[in-house]
């Protein structure tokens, strides 16, 4: 019944208490106020309620005679209008403020854009700027205060709603077909950041996993010129790579330089160069990939990449290409 | 102390003695109830039925928190792990909240009105049979949800039904399309109930019972229902907008050919906000009858409370996008609903405070009834105080999605409604069968719920702010959710185990149940004045009120209420 957890999974919090990046840090300050305030109103009310149960309980059912009876006061009234009312005033303001700080933020001109698309159940990168295209692992610049460059994600969805939601780094934002919405994600410290999708979209919506990886400005660089490169062409591999153009693979996915340019499924002309595979479901390593391959349904139930019903000839040789595509 | 009538009885003297019915054979009992429009029959069916349905709804929920106790489970499928939640969820809104408040609404109104019935006796029996047959449509799913000879295809696109996940591309066969029927059908039921009750209130009230000498709960089940109109019709356009797409090729909903998903939430969340209040009202009608009683005081402030409850009922129907800070409104939209939805905590702390103003210098007795609704005061104060922490946007943005929200809102449907529900039952049921339930039994489900409740409920909050959202299946090692999400899932289990006790209680009482008499509380509504079960005419003379409290006048005639209003 219980089977265990890959130990790849990095240790790593998703707790909206430890902010990592600017949205998430207005955030946070704003709800451990409301919670500050939620909590004395709730001292004070629940110790009064307390207080009356206790002070007026009466064990003897039945010798009692009625207590004073008491119809209404319109001063008391008046008070428990009014004082909560002024609390919700105040809340109202700081709440409008931080909405406006974030989602009227002016994008600032060193900002690095990324097309997200959602899809049932994994998660596009597109960098139309920098020409790179990539799925699942975010890589995004560590901002230098001196020179803040934020990430925005324009963000849309190939079929159903999803949610994009980092809790280190900022709130969600839905991914909704035929529209696009935007978020702005500014880490302060280089790490793998997790999250997952937050709008139930289908079977498979518990692991359409995200993990972002915020680089270095240098790291950063490095990546990018990277995942710039054309894809690797091994001669050691010739025969994975025929296979992979033989076969059905090249009607989802894209390596570029080759023909196959399908966009159903994740781009996988860097596919090496990621920690994970399935958007983050299993560790990308050759018998993950294998099995992945061979039956994605035994990884990721609900997948919508079918078994490819392989030879091991092929299933091996096409294996054996992919983990050199860096 | 109750009979001894006196000579300044606001209630006429009524003729006491229980009928004798002969003996009935099973199909004429059968053919009885099938028939029945009696208010009162009806308002038992409608109990009944939502009853099963909460254990049905309870056993789906258990499965989930087995699937849920321990990360990567395989105790359930995925497909049958969403097939469960959305299960849940539709039947524990639309088959068990809504029929069974009604239920009590259908019972209690006409009698504490001084009615002898609903205003339209067949369209109340008309309106339980098409809910229920609703309900029998949602289970059916499993065995017609994918043809009749495909493999049972239960729903599996929650109980919001997102679009355009129920287009047929993303949701062939024919299960979405018994949800979509279902809750068409208990929608029209519930638009006739909620005509009848209004109809009820406004025009079947005895002589002398003005609108501000109605009991609370009267003016509530006014209130809600009113909303109802409002709210459910456009939930029931939504439901044929869906399947016109599904079916003529209509593209309302549907992304692919241009349509909205927005569309969608906008017509779901104006029903879908309204019905939690909806739901709530009731609930705060049973605590208006059941704290005053066993504080042996008036209620605190009965205009403020009306007034309260009005406002609220207008306020609700503003708020439907605070479902929606996070698809992307703009800042504007965003902050005329941060508003619209943090004002209404406003109206609804004047009710927690009239509460405690009417508990404070009272003479509590802490019978079962009084028990709940004491729970009920302290986790509805917290569901009310998670509901502000949701109403600040930016805070949703990481909360909304979250077993956070999971948490606020059973803290409302649970917490707060069901323990009500709960109450109510301890309180009328000795009304309706003539004999009280057992207050051992009581007690023992009172604090099992309570502590399952609380290891449930309150542990739920944590792994939504460590960043578990909700609807998965399963999840990841390593985050800090493992321990909490044991916890919640053993919490679910006492919960159950309570539930259980209370249904035991029901059917061992309704046999063996101490004898109640007319006026077990010593309370002060019309109900009580007859006799228990009460006839199936109500009242043998109508009765005439001159105060709120139409016994306590009777009761002491030195000091009767009228002086007072
Ligand atoms: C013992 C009592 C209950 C337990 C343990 C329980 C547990 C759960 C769980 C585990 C979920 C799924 C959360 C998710 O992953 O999205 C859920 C969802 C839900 N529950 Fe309950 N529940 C209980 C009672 C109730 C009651 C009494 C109501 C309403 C009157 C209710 C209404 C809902 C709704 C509306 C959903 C959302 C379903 C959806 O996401 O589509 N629950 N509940
Ligand atoms: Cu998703």
């Amino acid at each position: 019944m219980f089977i265990h957890s890959p130990s790849y999974f990095a240790q790593s919090s998703t707790s909206i208490f430890s902010p990592a990046g600017t949205p998430s840090h207005w955030i946070f300050t704003l709800s451990m106020f409301v919670l500050s305030i939620t909590a004395v109103i709730f001292v004070i009310v629940a110790g009064l309620l307390t207080y009356a149960l206790i002070r007026y309980r009466h064990r003897n059912l039945l010798t009692y005679n009625e207590p004073t009876q008491i119809y209404g006061s319109n001063q008391i009234e008046l008070a428990w209008t009014v004082i909560p009312a002024l609390i919700v005033v105040m809340l109202f303001l700081t709440a409008s403020r931080v909405i406006l700080a974030t989602q009227d933020a002016k994008k600032p001109t060193d900002a690095v854009d990324v097309v997200v698309v959602g899809h049932q159940f994994w998660w596009e990168y597109r960098y139309p700027k920098l020409g790179i295209v990539t799925a699942n692992e975010l890589h995004v610049p560590v901002s230098d205060p001196a020179h803040p460059t934020p990430t925005y994600l324009e963000m849309s969805s190939a079929d159903l709603d999803h949610s994009f939601w980092v809790p280190r780094l900022a709130g969600k934002m839905d991914l909704i077909p035929n529209r696009v919405n935007t978020m702005w994600i500014d880490p302060e410290a280089p790490g793998l950041y997790l999250g997952q999708c937050a709008q139930y979209c289908g079977v498979q919506h518990a692991k359409m996993l995200l993990r972002v990886y915020a680089d270095s400005p240098k790291e950063f660089a490095a990546w990018v010129a990277q995942q710039q490169k054309p894809a690797v062409e091994d001669p050691a591999v010739a025969e994975g790579r025929a296979a992979f153009l033989r076969n059905a693979c090249v009607n989802c996915h894209t390596i570029s330089g080759t023909p196959a340019n399908g966009r159903f499924g994740p781009d996988l002309t860097h596919l090496a160069s990621r920690d994970t595979i399935a958007s983050g479901a299993v560790e990308n390593n050759p018998t993950n990939l294998k099995q992945w391959i061979d039956n994605p349904d035994s990884l990721k139930p609900g997948s919508l990449m079918p078994a490819m019903h392989l030879n091991d000839h092929d299933l091996n040789a096409i294996t054996a290409y992919l983990t050199t595509l860096h | 102390m109750a009979d001894s009538v006196s000579g300044l009885s606001s209630v006429e003297a009524i003729d006491l003695t229980p009928v004798e019915k002969p003996r009935q054979l099973f199909l004429e009992v059968l053919y009885d109830w099938v028939t029945t429009v009696d208010h009162k029959k009806i308002g038992l069916m409608y109990i009944a039925y939502s009853l099963i349905f909460l254990v049905i709804g309870g056993i789906e929920a258990i499965v989930m928190r087995i699937q849920l106790a321990v990360p990567h489970n395989t105790f359930v499928s995925p497909q049958v792990f969403n097939r469960m939640f959305t299960l849940h969820g539709t039947t524990m809104v639309f088959f068990v909240g809504m029929p069974i408040l009604f239920g009590f609404g259908n019972y209690l109104v006409p009698l504490m009105i001084g009615a002898r019935d609903m205003a339209f006796p067949r369209l109340n029996a008309f309106s339980f049979w098409i809910s229920a047959f609703g309900g029998f449509l949602l289970y059916y799913s499993f065995i017609g949800g994918s043809g009749l000879y495909g493999a049972g295809s239960a729903p599996d696109v929650g109980w919001f039904a997102y679009a355009p996940l129920t287009a047929r591309v993303f949701s062939p066969g024919h299960s979405t399309d018994y949800w979509t029927l279902s809750i068409l059908l208990s929608g029209i039921g519930s638009i006739g109930t909620a005509l009848n009750i209004v109809a009820t209130v406004i025009c079947m009230r005895c002589p002398g019972m003005k609108l501000n000498r109605m009991p609370l709960l009267a003016w509530l089940y006014l209130v809600t229902s009113s909303m109802v109109f409002i709210a459910v019709s456009p939930l029931t356009a939504a439901q044929i907008m869906l399947m016109l797409d599904r079916y003529v090729g209509s593209h309302f909903f549907d992304a692919q050919a241009g349509g909205s998903a927005i569309l969608w939430m906008h017509f779901f969340w104006i029903f879908g906000h309204p019905e939690v209040y909806i739901l709530v009202l009731p609930a705060f009608a049973f605590a208006n009858e059941i704290i005053p009683v066993f504080s042996r005081k008036a209620i605190f402030g009965y205009p403020a409370m009306v007034a309260a409850s009005v406002g609220i009922g207008f306020i609700s129907l503003s708020v439907w996008a605070h479902h929606m800070f996070a698809v992307g409104m703009g800042a504007g939209a965003n902050v005329f609903f941060v508003f619209s939805t943090m004002i209404i905590s406003v109206p609804t702390g004047i009710k927690i405070f009239n509460w405690l103003a009417t508990i404070w210098g009272g003479k509590i007795r802490f019978a079962s009834p009084m028990l709940f609704s004491v729970g009920f005061l302290f986790q509805f104060l917290v569901a009310g105080l998670t509901g502000i922490m949701l109403s600040v946007a930016p805070f949703d943005w990481q909360l909304t999605g979250s077993y956070f929200v999971v948490a606020h809102f059973h803290y409302v449907l649970v917490g707060a409604i069901l323990f009500m529900i709960f109450a109510a039952f301890y309180y009328w049921f000795p009304k309706a069968t003539g004999r009280m339930m057992s207050e051992r039994l009581g007690k023992w489900h009172f604090w099992l719920m309570v502590i399952g409740f609380h290891l449930t409920f309150d542990f739920m909050h944590i792994p939504g702010l460590l960043g578990m959202p909700r609807r998965i299946y399963t999840y990841e090692p390593g985050r800090g959710w493992e321990i909490w999400n044991l916890l919640v899932s053993i919490g679910a289990v006492i919960q159950a185990i309570a539930t259980l006790i209370f249904v035991y209680n029901l059917v061992h009482s309704y046999y063996k149940g101490e004898k109640a008499g007319n006026d077990p509380w010593d309370a002060w509504t019309l109900e009580w004045s007859t006799a228990s079960p009460p006839p199936s005419y109500n009242f043998a003379t109508t009765p005439i009120v001159h105060s709120r409290r139409p016994l306590w006048d009777i009761k002491h005639p030195e000091d009767p209420d009228w002086n007072y209003e």
